[in-house]
């Protein structure tokens, strides 16, 4: 049952890159040029922040890219789960998705607790929309070693979906309970205080550009990971294939 | 691997068709073809990682068919394994019993899970010859031989179709499995199908009805012993 | 017969089966009474030697409850699914046909009820160890949120528990999986349990929504538990 072929068959000469991925990445590849001469050197610093404003190129895109990874791994999961369109491509997406958002997600947490640090003069704070996200990025690692558990690839399939379905219930929770503490105890946030930035056009484009280019990027490194776990998969099979003729041949030599 | 003809015949348990099941990866059942009808006793011999244990555990459905056809008690195994596992009774390498709990309590616990009253506990714990002083010993205190007994009266007591036993003689005294051989055939005369893979050849081969050669995840008829 | 295992009054019978059945083993085990009890405690003492000073503790006096419960509970699930794994009656269990959602319902039946002693022996704990004020005030308070924390603990519990309980590595798996998902549980019973103990003079009726949060947490992940643990278990 292949939902979509091109995204489903590994192509003949068993390599990951299509004529679409090729093209895609020297598109990627030229928008990150473009982004990095933008960010670093065309675009104005900001009358509040100054240099470190600059970090934001990196930050806001790489933290869309791995809530946007989530997303596509809870409908994935959801996919696979419903049995109408039940696929392991579903399952091999939701997990390719997984690894890149886990992936983003760090360099997001990095990179936002550095502007922090330089901004707020602090690396943390116990924001809602922080905390969540460091729990995501925990819950998340928890779902990709469940996936690396063992067993069939249609067990692995089942218990993954499952979960990701459980920690599309549990992030909500967690920001919903995170959001009323802190509006309960804590009256003023860290966050808003002199962290106005006065977006001009340029710094606006160069943002804009940067969740493109990262979301482009996401796209050619899913693409990639999904085929080579859909290899993987193949590879398991072929062995059990060999094993399987191995075994018939032991079979016929024993029982003579 | 052509799909396997309907069969009318409603007193076939088993029914197997190049059915091939994974460890992992590897093959344990590299295509079995067999049938196994109601009230036989059918003895699987084999060297040790034969397959044995994998057999009785796909018949059970409690792992996929990785390919080929299989039916068991008239329900597929590819499509509905969940619903032959309420009909079928294993007892592997493990009994399923609870340490902590006495036998009567284990026996009376497995056959509640189908509703069983009290009689009917009372009659599996007596078939098996655990009312006497044993019944309210906690199970960690039984002897080897004393649990499998215990396993085999909640199989009873839940009313188990089909018996898929692994080594169900191993542990047992000389008198332990002269009552087994009797429960077992007690068992197929009303009605059960037993599927017993053993080493002890002799004692099982006076049991069995049928032998089946288990090789290298493939089986061989060997008639009735 | 084999239609008397469909329908909801199976999944009940097997559930009242099922927790009868484990806390007849803790009886006779008394695995909680003489390991996880005494675990807590001395957890409860660690912390008084770690924050050591008698003004913090009566502050933070009910976060360490829930912290200590929290870490009683990953060894209390540990041990639910080791009765069940030692000798394969899990297993046995799915070889039977028992649905899955009763035996879902009856291990977290059985957890919660343990966990209400373990909660009841912290609480006063923490009335002795930490001078933290009880008042029959806050009683309803305290009870409720109680009933509605372990309610979700042991719904959360005995799901994550039993995907880990056939994988290697289990040990280590549960609290990664487990203690990310029960953080709501941690914040609400502390907020709900400062106002019951009314710490640093936060009124009663302050818990009350946080009392809220724990009973929405209780039912999603009963529901969940219910619904997912088949599928879970199932290979």
């Amino acid at each position: 049952m292949n939902t979509s072929t091109s995204l489903d068959a590994p192509p003949r000469d068993r390599v990951t890159g299509t004529q679409f991925t090729r093209g895609l990445g020297i598109l990627v590849l030229a928008g990150m040029v473009l982004l990095i001469v933008l960010g670093l050197f065309v675009s104005p610093a900001d009358v509040n922040q100054g240099e470190s404003v600059r970090i934001m190129y990196a930050h806001v895109p790489g933290a869309w890219l791995a809530y946007l990874a989530f997303v596509i791994t809870g409908i994935s999961s959801a996919a696979y789960l419903w049995k109408r369109t039940r696929s392991l491509t579903w399952d091999r997406i939701a997990g390719a998705s997984a690894e890149v958002g886990v992936l983003f997600m760090g360099i997001s947490l990095i990179t936002g607790s550095l502007w922090g640090r330089i901004t707020w003069g602090t690396y943390w704070t116990w924001d809602a929309r922080l905390t969540t996200t460091a729990f995501l990025f925990v819950t998340y690692i928890g779902y990709l070693a469940v996936r690396g558990l063992g067993g069939t690839h249609q067990q692995r399939a089942r218990r993954s979906a499952v979960l990701a379905l459980l920690a599309v219930l549990e992030i909500p929770l967690v920001h919903f309970s995170v959001e009323l503490w802190n509006t309960l105890h804590q009256e003023a946030s860290v966050a808003g205080r002199g962290t106005d930035v006065e977006m001009d056009g340029l710094m606006l484009f160069t943002l804009f550009l940067g969740v493109i280019v990262f979301t482009l990027m996401y796209v050619w490194l899913v693409l990639h990971r999904q085929r080579s776990l859909a290899l993987e998969d193949m590879l398991d099979d072929s062995g059990l294939d060999n094993a399987l003729t191995a075994r018939r041949a032991e079979a016929s030599g024993v029982a003579r | 691997m052509s799909p396997i003809a309907h069969e009318p015949d409603t007193d076939v348990v088993i029914d197997l068709s190049d059915a091939v099941a994974v460890l992992g990866s590897f093959p344990a059942l590299a295509g079995v073809t067999m049938v196994v009808r109601r009230g036989e006793i059918v003895l699987l011999r084999g060297p040790n990682g034969a397959g044995k244990t994998t057999l009785l555990r796909l018949c059970a459905g409690l792992i996929p068919l990785e390919r080929g056809q299989g039916q068991v008690l008239g329900i597929d195994l590819k499509n509905d394994r969940e619903l032959v596992r309420h009909r079928v009774g294993v007892i592997g390498h493990n009994n399923g019993l609870y340490a902590d709990l006495t036998v009567t309590e284990n026996v009376r616990f497995w056959g509640r899970t189908v509703g069983a009253s009290a009689a009917e506990v009372d009659a599996a714990l007596h078939r098996m010859g655990l009312d006497g002083r044993l019944a309210d010993l906690p199970v960690s205190r039984l002897s080897a031989g004393q649990k499998r007994r215990t396993a085999l009266a909640g199989l009873v007591a839940r009313r188990a179709e089909l018996w898929l036993l692994d080594e169900p003689h191993a542990g047992l005294d000389a008198s332990g499995r002269d009552e087994l051989d009797q429960v077992l055939k007690m068992a197929a005369a009303s009605g059960a199908t037993v599927m017993v893979a053993s080493h002890e050849l002799e004692r099982a081969g006076q049991l069995a009805t049928r032998q089946v050669e288990v090789v290298a995840g493939q089986v061989r008829e060997l008639g009735a012993p | 017969m084999s239609n008397s295992l469909k329908g909801s009054s199976t999944v009940i019978a097997t559930a009242r089966l099922i927790a009868a059945k484990d806390l007849r083993v803790e009886l006779r085990s008394r695995v909680l009474l003489n390991q996880v009890l005494p675990f807590a405690l001395i957890v409860m003492v660690m912390f008084a030697f770690a924050l050591d000073s008698d003004a913090v503790l009566e502050r933070v006096a009910p976060g360490l409850v829930w912290l200590a419960t929290l870490f009683s509970v990953l060894v209390m699930v540990s041990r639910s699914f080791a009765v069940e794994t030692a000798d394969g009656a899990l297993d046995q269990l799915r070889s039977a046909g028992v649905p899955a959602t009763g035996i879902f319902i009856g291990k977290m039946l059985a957890l919660m009820v343990q966990l209400m002693v373990l909660v009841a022996l912290l609480v006063g704990a923490a009335v002795v160890l930490y001078r933290a004020s009880f008042s029959w005030a806050g009683g309803v308070l305290l009870v409720t949120t109680a009933i509605a924390a372990t309610c979700g603990l042991a719904a959360v519990g005995t799901l994550y528990g039993g995907l880990a309980a056939g994988a290697k590595g289990r040990e280590t798996l549960l609290p990664l999986l487990l203690l990310p998902v029960v953080a709501p549980v941690l914040i609400g019973a502390t907020r709900a349990t400062e106002s019951a103990f009314g710490t640093n003079g936060i009124a009663i009726s302050e818990g009350w929504p946080w009392l809220g949060l724990l009973a929405v947490f209780a039912v999603l992940f009963s529901v969940a538990g219910a619904v997912a643990f088949g599928p879970l278990l199932d290979d």
